[in-house]
């Protein structure tokens, strides 16, 4: 039986000094003014934080391939929604409307 | 086959054997953490539109927040995912101390978490940052102004953490509830996929603090504004 | 986990009379056996009660709009009790009766059926949703009898969030609450096709049913939260005025539109999939052929539960939102007309040289293809940005609407009802008397939309309870329309009731039919579906009906 796979407690606790590190890091990283780059950085690390939970925490890392595939269908939808979704909001006024002539 | 499929001790009816409803549980709880990522989902689209609209209101109104309390938040949310981890991890060695150990340690960790928030919230009552009509903004020279843009940040500051903490609530009640139950030791090392499915929801509550923090705490962090007015 | 405690079969009952056979009707008997049944076929029957009740009332909302519309003067109702008619009409069909109707009736009888297992993966979270939808819908009726809602069943913010006088906050609290039952039999469906197939049904020789009902669980599981959370924005601007939704306050209405129609456009297929999926069974027994393209139809489902995602935009053409990104949507919506023509395609190519019989399943199926493509195609007019500025809010939309919900699903639900009746309670119901109302359901039905479509093309604006003279005609045919589509379903419910007792006892396969329900469990199915300590194991495809043989005899004599 495979379905149990106990995860070594040194990756645990290493995951969890991880995560503590990122969180100064992110804390550290916002206080500096990076223009355009301080929502991309910000959601990197975040990002970076969240997959560690993700695969060790959650055993993602040890699943099977559907159990996998079903943690990657979530957060893919979540993209396709902010993605329709703001493709109007950023492109609102770019393209001329329609100008009606009598 | 495994050897497993022979302890049939909670069991139920229509499963041929506990690694079929192992699975399946597993499964489920994937696919209900699926409806909470979009869940979630449908407020992060709403910041990520109102934040694109008013992205110097959003920093203005973000300086409003404590960042000390919401790292200390960050911590111990980490620590109670690891607690969680660590039941699961004794869990699956049948180790009765550990898993009470374990959920007793995520309960204290998460009790924290909200008493923290609760302190933030009363600081927002207090200063008129409640969105409605008794909402005040302090502008350039600080004087209060109603129905700023500055609201539609602490609307979904308000949305999206009270969410968070309403899931963090729910987490607490089953809590007990599983304490409980790994008292009467109903957990063993064939049976304990309710300890491992709440610990996917735990985590996940944890993964959507991870992304509220910057988003909610952070965007101001580096325009000089002081932290939260005293 | 010990449902087998509430499991209908742990009390054997002594009161059934000596011999016969034991079945899911009759293992227990009182309500209690009932209300606290864990067995997905009582849930189904369960389900199929209650969105029966939620049907006629949406029909009656629907009859008495057409009563007012029988006139172009509005003499009948105030303008704001029509605004409430259509209202109710709309989320009392759409959220309680298209949604569940074929998951929550069929899909819950079938499923565990079809993949050869005892039940449901959940068998508890199954009767819970059950009752979150009885809460919803409760909840839906003290709104209406409480004075009702007018803002149409798409609550479009801000008249919803801050000028409507009327109760939006209980019906977006009932939404809200329904919302669960449909999410929780989704995920029921998801986890039980994984992980509850019986050995051999691998997936490509899952029926086209099953795939159909994985598709649409996707979206339940999917979409839904959506919903969800956009009510509850959509309560707390009402409640609180945050001004979330309100732009004097620096809110955006549009933005209530994009996460409404991310769950409400994929949910038009939530209502569509299903009865695709009965069609591909219907179609498959009574032309006794293997199906035509079933990797395409199974495929094709998924691409329209996935694609369907990104189009929902098309909805939005006169709201404000950008012309890029109405271009996006307009593209994509007609991209998704594909994956639906394919199946067409393929249930034409299976009719073609197939074993025909008429009987009324099949007849339902044929009306789903001719009523369900002119729906189907008049939606890829919509999508044309051009035309969707002519005719948009008019009784096109209606009209077009109409066509895909009722043409299609509401065909697909009576198809599916008539062909699975015999094996659902054990009983036949009379042929020539449901051929009959099949004809006068799809008479009905065209007299009452068609009209719509020209009197839309005229540029009738929907959603008025008076019009211009000049649009009265159409009208009158219309509502006359209503009252032969309401004779129909009328008919219908009579002759199934009196079938369950006066009906003819059926055969364990009265079709012929391939499939598991047919050919391995007996009609009605006992309690864990299949004969007592049988394994189900599969060893052939799905429809595999031998062209050689001809199983147009044994059908005539399975009849008689
Ligand atoms: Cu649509």
């Amino acid at each position: 039986m495979s379905s149990t796979h106990t995860v070594p407690l040194k990756i645990y606790f290493g995951v969890f000094i991880a995560l503590c590190v990122l969180t100064g890091v992110t804390v550290w990283t916002a206080k500096h003014d990076y223009g355009a780059l301080n929502t991309p950085v910000a959601l990197a690390i975040a990002g970076l934080k969240a997959s560690l939970v993700i695969l060790f925490f959650m055993h993602v890392k040890y699943s099977s391939k559907l159990t996998q595939l079903f943690a990657f269908a979530g957060f893919f939808w979540l993209v396709l929604l902010l993605v329709f979704t703001l493709q109007d909001f950023m492109t609102r006024g770019m393209l001329p409307t329609y100008v009606f002539k009598h | 086959m495994s050897d497993h499929a022979h302890s049939t001790v909670g069991l139920a009816h229509h499963f041929d054997d506990l690694e079929q409803q192992k699975e399946s549980g597993t499964l489920g709880m994937w696919a209900f953490l699926i409806t909470e990522v979009l869940f979630f989902g449908g407020l992060f689209g709403a910041y990520a539109v109102y934040r694109s609209s008013y992205p110097d209101a959003f920093m203005r109104a973000s300086a409003q927040l404590d960042v000390n309390l919401g790292g200390i938040n960050t911590i111990v949310l980490i620590v109670s995912s690891l607690t969680m981890a660590l039941a699961v991890y004794a869990a699956q060695k049948g180790s009765k101390g550990g898993i009470i150990a374990g959920l007793v340690g995520t309960w204290v960790f998460g009790a924290a978490f909200l008493v923290v928030k609760y302190f933030e919230y009363k600081h927002k009552w207090e200063h008129h940052l409640i969105p409605g009509p008794n909402f005040l903004f302090p502008d350039a020279h600080g004087v209060g102004q109603h129905g700023t843009p500055e609201q539609l940040y602490f609307a979904l500051y308000f949305a999206m953490t009270g969410m968070h903490a309403f899931h963090m609530i729910i987490g607490l009640v089953i809590l007990v509830w599983m304490m409980k139950k790994a008292r009467r030791g109903d957990f063993t090392v064939h049976n304990y996929a309710l300890v491992e499915n709440f610990g996917l929801y735990w985590h996940f509550v944890d993964i959507v603090w991870i992304f509220l923090f910057p988003l909610l705490y952070l965007i101001g962090a580096h325009s000089g504004t002081p932290g939260a007015p005293h | 986990m010990s449902s087998t405690v509430l499991s209908p079969s742990a009390k054997a009952s002594p009161s059934s009379p000596e011999g016969e056979r034991k079945t899911f009707l009759n293992a227990d008997y009182g309500w209690k056996s009932w209300l606290f049944t864990v067995d997905h076929k009582r849930i189904a029957v369960l389900y199929l009660i209650s969105i029966m009740v939620f049907f006629l009332i949406g029909g009656t909302f629907a009859l008495l709009m057409r009563a007012e519309l029988l006139t172009a003067k509005g003499d009948l109702f105030e303008a704001e009790t029509y605004n409430k008619l259509f209202t109710m009409h709309g989320v009392v069909m759409i959220f309680f009766f298209l949604v569940p109707s074929i998951p929550a009736v069929l899909g819950n009888f079938l499923v565990p059926i079809m993949v050869g297992t005892k039940d449901l993966a959940f068998p508890k979270i199954n009767l819970l949703s059950w009752y979150i939808y009885i809460v919803g819908g409760a909840a839906t009726l003290f709104v209406a009898i409480t004075g009702g809602i007018d803002t149409g069943w798409t609550f479009y913010a801000p008249y919803s969030s801050t000028y409507a006088n009327t109760n939006v906050a209980g019906t977006a609290v009932a939404v809200f609450i329904t919302g669960f039952s449909s999410i929780l039999t989704g995920l029921n469906f998801i986890v039980t096709i994984h992980k509850m197939r019986a050995p051999g049904m691998t997936w490509f020789r899952m029926p086209l049913f099953l795939w159909a009902q994985y598709a649409t669980s996707l979206i339940m599981v999917l979409g839904t939260p959506v919903l969800a959370i956009t009510i509850v924005l959509l309560g707390l601007e009402r409640v609180f005025h945050i001004g979330i939704f309100d732009p004097a306050l620096g809110g955006d209405p549009v933005l209530f539109q994009h996460l409404f129609w991310f769950y409400s456009h994929p949910a038009v297929y939530i209502m569509i999939l299903p009865g695709m999926g009965v069609i591909s069974e219907i179609i498959a027994c009574f032309s006794k052929k293997r199906m035509f393209g079933y990797h395409f139809i199974a495929f094709s489902s998924l691409a329209i539960a996935i694609f369907g995602f990104v189009v929902w935009g098309h909805h939005m053409f006169v709201s404000g939102q950008s012309a890029y990104a109405s271009f996006v949507f307009s593209f994509l919506t007609m991209l998704v007309a594909i994956p639906s023509a394919v199946k067409v395609f393929n249930w034409t190519a299976t009719l073609y040289k197939g074993q025909v019989s008429l009987e009324t399943p099949m007849l339902y199926a044929l009306g789903f293809i001719g009523l369900f493509t002119i729906g189907g195609l008049t939606g890829v007019f919509l999508a044309v940005m051009g035309l969707d500025r002519h005719v948009h809010d008019t009784y096109f939309v209606v009209a077009h609407f109409h066509y895909v919900m009722v043409g299609g699903m509401v065909m697909a639900f009576m198809g599916g009802m008539h062909f699975w009746w015999s094996k659902m309670f054990g009983r036949k119901y009379p042929e020539w008397i449901a051929q009959f109302s099949s004809v006068v359901v799809f008479v009905g039905f065209n007299f009452t939309f068609f009209p719509q479509f020209l009197l839309g093309y005229m540029g009738m604006p929907r959603r008025y309870h008076q019009y211009n003279a000049e649009f009265e005609v159409l009208n009158v045919l219309s509502s006359a329309g209503a009252s032969i589509l309401g004779t129909g379903f009328l008919m219908t419910i009579c002759y199934f009731i009196w079938s369950l007792k006066w009906g003819q006892v059926a055969e364990r396969n009265p079709w012929g039919a391939k499939g598991l329900e047919w050919e391995r469990a007996p009609s009605p199915p006992p309690t864990f579906n299949f004969e007592d300590g049988e394994r189900i194991v599969v060893t052939e495809d799905a429809y595999a009906y031998t062209h050689e043989e001809p199983h147009g005899g044994s059908l005539q004599e399975a009849r008689k």
